[in-house]
């Protein structure tokens, strides 16, 4: 009992200090449709810089469609709406003068199913510097060679960078998905159950990869699966039927949930 | 139904021998049999027929199609006739019907798969594209000379026109075949590009078009190989029965195969009936049946890469 009230001071002293930081991006009463239906329902939340976001919540909640708000993804689906607004930096990501595409730059992108480009190794990594128009051919090595290693995927791949991306296991497919998503050097990595096409250790690969990402990235991460939230993700953000329900630091959303519908989820009695 | 767990019931803990067996299972595999062998009469028909049809024109063809038939002019008599001023038009003009159709088809699938927004103008190009895919091509010989010659004043039979013409005929072969081409490339892939913040057209140029022009050629074969065959709207359009010299540029008449061979079929001489114009259909068959072997040959070719990868 003693120990439990410890821990519980600790976690409201972690609490405090974390107010502090410096949040990247700050949603704002958003609220999201497609055509008639309604997905989001006022959500306020803050992505925290150099931390791991993690977004849980059963099929359909809307988490996947939040993260997709992040870097305008939505906008490719035909009548889809947002009200509200996404501060990224202070500065609306939904005001009229962003273009979606250099938003996309600065918002990094990693999908449930692995989709590397049917292309090379390199050719992969090197897709993005190339749409902005960096071709010079050291210049791109030196870029997926970064990449790659911070990917945890260089010592695997380094000797045969010109063989197809598809050779590749899945998992591996996934972490040169990361490492193409990081050589455009984007603030923040919107990662979609990046883990849920895996096999176990690879998942454990992507965790801890995701844990070394958040030195030099901002990570925002959307799973199903409770315990990988509560392994990656400093914050949680729980969702439910397009509300946010709770928003906490994982420790406390996990531990001490406001909610009773948090804890119930958590606990596995739906969802 | 209760029937049938009764049979079972009984039969149940034994296995009895086809011979022994009282049920209906014998018959029933007779019954399959039938129509197993119906089903292979069926099949065969189309394929004897094309067999039957080759080796009859073959046969005939034989000791007329040699080098001097491939190389010589039309002539009235029949030892010293040849195709060449047929082949070189043909050639010609489905070359030129490449070049037209192959940036306008995939231009417009394009625009259809990639640009456009469900609309109804969207739905009325595609209603419209299929529409004209069945339209008689003797109907596009009448476009091609109203359009072309009536209206732009080009001159009748001439090799320009022909590629035109024909150009509309395949079109929406064209676009249809590289629509399909781009549907069948994964959203996953376009999801991919753009979410590394590249703009539409360079997702189009760098994850579309590469993925989607192996389908995009297949179709554009099969197409000018249909083209290869036409006859209807070359007539419609002017285009000689006959010529003596191979057309020498764009604006010169010329003379295509298909054309050529009905010319021949109406000559009373039998050497002509059974000797010339079974040998420019020999031609004609080979040129048509490898683009389409071109076209198979390219796409398992491209299917097998990409299964090995």
């Amino acid at each position: 009992m003693i120990e439990l009230d410890q821990s519980i001071v600790r976690q409201e002293e972690a609490t405090a200090k974390e107010v502090e930081l410096e949040s990247v991006i700050d949603v704002k009463d958003l609220s999201f449709y497609y055509g008639q239906t309604q997905a989001l329902y006022n959500i306020d939340m803050k992505i925290y810089k150099n931390r791991v976001t993690s977004i849980i919540g059963p099929s359909g909640c809307g988490k996947s469609t939040m993260l997709r708000c992040f870097n305008r993804m939505n906008d490719l689906i035909e009548g889809t709406r947002v009200e509200g607004q996404i501060l990224l930096n202070n500065k609306n990501i939904y005001e009229k003068d962003i273009d979606p595409v250099r938003l996309r730059r600065h918002i990094g992108m990693v999908f449930q199913q692995p989709n590397p480009f049917p292309k090379s190794i390199f050719d992969n990594v090197a897709y993005g510097p190339r749409m902005f128009g960096t071709h010079n051919r050291e210049k791109l090595q030196e870029i997926t060679e970064i990449s790659l290693k911070k990917a945890a995927l260089w010592d695997e791949v380094k000797d045969r960078l010109h063989k197809s991306a598809l050779s590749l296991s899945g998992g591996q497919q996934q972490r040169l998905c990361i490492a193409r998503a990081i050589a455009v050097e984007p603030e923040v990595i919107l990662m979609d159950e990046p883990a849920s096409a895996l096999d176990p250790i690879a998942t454990t690969f992507i965790e801890d990869l995701i844990d070394e990402l958040k030195k030099n990235y901002t990570v925002v991460i959307v799973t199903h699966n409770m315990q990988q939230a509560g392994r990656v993700g400093d914050y949680t953000a729980f969702f439910l039927n397009g509300y946010m329900e709770e928003f906490d630091t994982t420790e406390k959303l996990f531990l001490n949930p406001a909610s009773k519908k948090t804890a119930d989820y958590i606990s596995g009695r739906f969802g | 139904m209760s029937e049938m767990q009764l049979t079972m019931g009984e039969s149940k803990g034994k296995i009895l021998s086809s011979s022994e067996a009282k049920d209906n299972i014998n018959k029933e595999k007779v019954k399959g049999i039938i129509f197993q062998i119906l089903c292979v009469i069926a099949a065969l028909f189309g394929i004897v027929s094309l067999g039957a049809l080759l080796m009859y024109v073959i046969y005939e063809a034989a000791g007329w199609l040699d080098w001097q038939f491939i190389s010589s002019s039309p002539s009235r008599f029949a030892e010293k006739a040849g195709v060449l001023p047929p082949l070189v038009g043909s050639a010609f003009v489905i070359a030129l019907v490449a070049v037209f159709s192959l940036p306008l088809g995939v231009g417009s699938a394009i625009y259809l798969e990639e640009y456009s927004k469900k609309s109804h103008l969207r739905r009325f190009i595609e209603i419209n594209i299929a529409n004209l895919a069945g339209v008689p091509s003797i109907v596009y010989g009448l476009l091609g000379l109203g359009l072309f010659v009536s209206t732009f004043n080009l001159p009748h039979g001439i090799v320009l026109v022909g590629a035109f013409t024909l150009t509309l005929r395949v079109l929406p072969i064209v676009i249809v075949s590289s629509q399909e081409a781009i549907k069948a490339v994964p959203d996953l892939q376009r999801h991919a590009s753009l979410g590394l913040g590249a703009t539409k057209w360079q997702m189009i140029r760098t994850v579309v078009l590469p993925e989607a022009m192996p389908g995009v050629l297949t179709g554009t074969i099969i197409a000018l190989a249909n083209a290869m065959g036409e006859t209807a709207p070359l007539i419609m359009i002017g285009a000689a029965t006959t010529m003596f010299t191979p057309p020498h540029g764009i604006m010169s008449s010329f003379s295509a195969l298909p054309l050529q061979i009905y010319a021949w079929s109406d000559f009373p001489q039998s050497e002509f009936q059974h000797g010339v114009t079974p040998a420019a259909i020999v031609v004609l068959l080979v040129i048509i049946l490898s683009l389409n072997g071109i076209a198979i040959y390219a796409r398992n070719k491209f299917y097998q890469r990409k299964r090995q990868k």
